[in-house]
């Protein structure tokens, strides 16, 4: 094993060549990874916090029948902006914001492939954000669910801004992510280290690069069932108007055709993480790399088949019904190729409890649990009984909260230390984790047998006679303590920034580039390129090896001149060759102005003042001949 | 102290950056497309008659043989891309006049195909889809004359070289692109309402 970080170079010129200015210029400028990866994830657990206390209010109005704190259009409020903001502006970015900050380390880059587009890529996250969250400051939250079902959402019935925050919002933020998807997909495939072939990618960036095609196939669909809803909306297009010829199944089949896959959009790059923690912590490889490799692939692959599960109950014909429970039951044979990879790990390692390491494995025991529940709703019969009742919300919260959330807090643990050069106290970290354990099983577990007993979603309050009293007042009563666990984790965030002991280089004595670097990782990453020989560059036997700049053009990069001259490796895709270097753009306001622009005109449209959203496309415009003015400078 | 190790680099010529970012924002905006489409059809498989309302079937006269000029200009844009690489400037500011004047004939022909349009989209769902899946294409078609007439500028003073033409691959990828989604979306909103 070797923990031999990134040779020295003369750390004045490098630092001039990468540093972004002082203060707020440098903060709305900065093209660097690192700061729009760590500002993602803090920018993502604030909607986290938000849409948190949005579900404790909610769980307080259902801890006793005939509640009154929230009347029935308050509650559809909140359970509208808690689902919109934790799927859309919680889970989705915190991961894109993980691979940001790991993707070009763990490949051995100096950074993405398109550093300003990745700027671009946060702007809209933060002002799609802003967005939807002026609906919650206003007071004009959209009701009509995270999933916005037609014929509630259309104009007749539920007039206002409200859903209008929600479509405009769902349609902004999905440029964020399409953009963001670009990047890893290119940074992937064309700025390995040299060596790091396919098969000695980390799983992690496999992770990462099923994460991006899957972005790229399934968010188009979303966009279209928001965007068309908003045509209804505001300029009276007749889609989703039965009056008018329009058909409301096509809402459900757009809207699911992303909704599916958006699950395993999450749920992948959850079990990178996990698969990474959990060999590290195992002391061993992780068992069977290339069927861990070839399940992720798989996942992506049917999880667009599998969409009208959540549309059993609408009556469709028992053929095509079938063909779906038949793929939804089939997805189970990939995932269970990944459980048994990480049981496998764990059972031929020696596995040390650490707090990310606990995470995961609270992660095996609810994602366990999440997908039983998932083969039963798959089956029709046992679907139908169930829609829409507290079993499914159980069914989704053990998947999107426990096999998602508790790999993500796992991360913050085994990757802080990377990124502040601190670590976080072990100690707090397992408080938190054990609460937030406990608690969360009794939140949700009790919910499986509320809905078997009849409990339906979405309601507000419930009659005494029914006998649900007593399970949700524990229900409610649990939620704060998941609520409190989930604080403890952040008061280690804030305590570890000033009292944190120092975080070596590598203090997991893990097997992945990021180790390579110092801890917090310097601006440029890597003064000279690493070569890589395996799948676990620092566990071989040996130092790793640095890459020399070639006199030839391809390899001038390749070396610490690299790192002076802001430029970092293109290789090619297969074989990892250097081919050329990517010239990393200087901090630019561009990507921040064009989307403030953009953000002009999804206002426009909210407010449906056509010279406001005209002024919206102008400046953006604008904004993109900037943009390909620049382009030119920085070619390759 | 670490080792260091030369590694053998390989000087092909290599796409650029930008031509992979285009090409994965192409396949997403195609699957735009494509879900629209699977849209429309929806609509009409689950629509009692096509056109809804007694709305005529499209009026070929204009639109097919303005569909052919559409195409027609990816002709010139590929002679733009060749004769950049051999550095005739002149070659590339003519072809990608010619090309762009063939988009903005195209949508002139378009322009007055909607204006002659007989239904509105709030009629009913088939005219929503027809000026949706329509309009759609024709905004891309008006994205691709402005970043032509961007390119052009580029072109005239000066700045594009057989080493520097990232905009020009650019925006050919994407013309490209526009005129292959129209021989989808053509078929889908203008013929296939004739065919019942």
């Amino acid at each position: 094993m070797s923990a031999e970080i990134t040779p020295p170079a003369d750390p004045h010129a490098v630092s001039s060549a990468w540093e972004d200015p002082a203060g707020i210029v440098g903060f709305l400028t900065s093209v660097d990874h690192k700061r729009i990866g760590v500002r993602y994830i803090y920018t993502a657990f604030v909607f986290f916090v938000i849409a948190g206390l949005l579900a404790l209010v909610m769980r307080a109005q259902l801890a006793e029948p005939k509640n009154h704190l929230l009347g029935p259009g308050a509650y559809n409020q909140l359970f509208t902006m808690h689902g919109t903001l934790m799927i859309f502006f919680f889970n989705t970015p915190v991961l894109a914001g993980f691979g940001n900050y790991l993707v070009p380390l763990m490949i051995g880059s100096r950074d993405m492939a398109f550093p300003r587009l990745n700027a671009f890529s946060y702007w809209i996250f933060v002002l799609s954000g802003l967005f939807i969250g002026a609906s919650l400051v206003s007071g004009h939250m959209p009701d009509g669910g995270w999933f916005a079902y037609v014929p509630y959402t259309n104009p007749t019935f539920n007039p206002g801004v409200g859903m209008d925050f929600w479509g405009l919002g769902v349609v902004f933020t999905g440029i964020s992510t399409t953009v963001g998807a670009v990047n890893f997909i290119v940074t992937i495939f064309k700025m390995r280290a040299p060596g790091m072939t396919l098969n000695r990618m980390p799983i992690y960036v496999w992770s990462m690069l099923v994460f991006g095609f899957m972005v790229i196939f399934a968010v188009p669909a979303i966009t279209l069932a928001a965007g068309l809803l908003e045509l209804d909306r505001l300029f009276g297009t007749r889609f989703f108007d039965p009056t008018g010829g329009g058909n409301v199944l096509l809402y459900q089949h757009l809207f699911w055709f992303w909704g599916h896959p958006e699950v395993y959009i999450l749920f992948i790059p959850a079990t990178g993480m996990v698969s990474t923690m959990i060999a590290v912590f195992s002391r061993r490889k992780l068992a069977g790399y290339l069927w861990v490799a070839t399940a992720l692939v798989g996942v992506g692959f049917i999880s667009f088949g599998v969409w009208v599960h959540h549309m059993f109950a609408t009556g469709m014909p028992a053929m095509a019904m079938s063909f779906f429970s038949a793929a939804s039951l089939i997805i189970a044979i990939p995932s269970g190729v990944l459980f048994f990879a990480w049981i496998a790990t764990m059972w031929s390692g020696r596995v040390t409890f650490t707090t990310p390491m606990l995470f995961c494995i609270g992660f095996l025991v609810i994602f366990l649990l999440g997908g039983v529940t998932g083969v039963m709703v798959a089956v029709m019969p046992f679907d139908w009984q169930v829609t829409d009742t507290y079993f499914v919300v159980a069914h989704f919260h053990y998947v999107l909260n426990g096999a998602v959330v508790f790999p993500i807090f796992g991360a913050l643990y085994y990757w802080m230390p990377k990124m502040t050069g601190r670590m976080l106290s072990e100690r707090l970290g397992r408080w938190s984790f054990w609460v937030m354990f406990v608690a969360f099983n009794i939140t949700f577990f009790p919910m499986h047998l509320l809905g078997m007993e009849g409990m339906p979603r979405r309601v507000y309050t419930y009659d005494p006679s029914l006998g649900w009293d007593h399970l949700n007042l524990l229900v409610s009563a649990a939620s704060g303590f998941f609520g409190l666990g989930t604080g403890l984790t952040f008061v280690n965030i804030a305590w570890s920034r000033f009292r944190g002991a120092p975080a070596t280089a590598d203090p997991w004595a893990a097997d992945t580039l990021e180790w390579a670097t110092a801890s917090p990782t310097p601006h440029h990453n890597f003064t000279a390129i690493p070569v890589v020989a395996s799948r676990h560059p620092l566990w071989d036997k040996g130092a790793l090896t640095w890459a020399e700049t070639t006199d030839d053009p391809a390899g001038r990069s390749l070396g610490p001149d690299g790192a002076r001259t802001r430029t970092t490796p293109w290789t090619s895709g297969a074989d990892t060759r250097p081919e050329g270097h990517l010239r990393v753009p200087l901090d630019t306001v561009v990507p921040f102005l064009l989307a403030c622009a953009i953000g002009v005109v999804f206002l426009g449209l909210l407010v449906d003042r056509s010279v406001i959203w005209g002024l919206g496309l102008a400046l953006a415009a604008v904004n993109g001949l900037l943009w390909a003015w620049r382009t030119e400078l920085d070619a390759v | 102290m670490t080792t260091a190790t030369l590694v053998r680099t390989d000087n092909r010529s290599t796409r650029p950056a930008a031509w992979w970012g285009v090409a994965t924002l192409i396949a997403t905006e195609a699957t735009i497309f494509a879900i629209l489409i699977a849209s429309y059809l929806f609509l009409r498989a689950s629509s009692g008659t096509w056109p809804q309302g007694g709305i005529a079937p499209p009026d070929l006269t204009i639109a097919l043989p303005f569909s052919f000029v559409l195409w027609g200009s990816s002709v010139p844009m590929l002679a733009a891309e060749r004769a950049i690489r051999r550095d005739r400037q002149g070659v590339v500011r003519a072809a990608l006049l010619l090309s762009g004047l063939m988009g903005l004939a195209f949508l002139a022909a378009t322009a007055k195909d909607f204006a002659d349009l007989r239904f509105g989209w709030r009629d009913n769902a088939y005219g929503s889809a027809f000026y949706t899946l329509v309009g759609l294409h024709t905004a891309h078609v008006v994205v691709g004359v402005a970043m032509n007439a961007v390119v052009q500028l580029k072109a005239w003073l000066g700045k594009l070289s057989p080493e520097r033409h990232l905009t020009l691959t650019a925006f050919a990828m994407y013309w490209h692109f526009v005129d292959a989604v129209w021989l989808f979306v053509f078929p889908v909103a203008y013929l296939s309402p004739h065919w019942r």
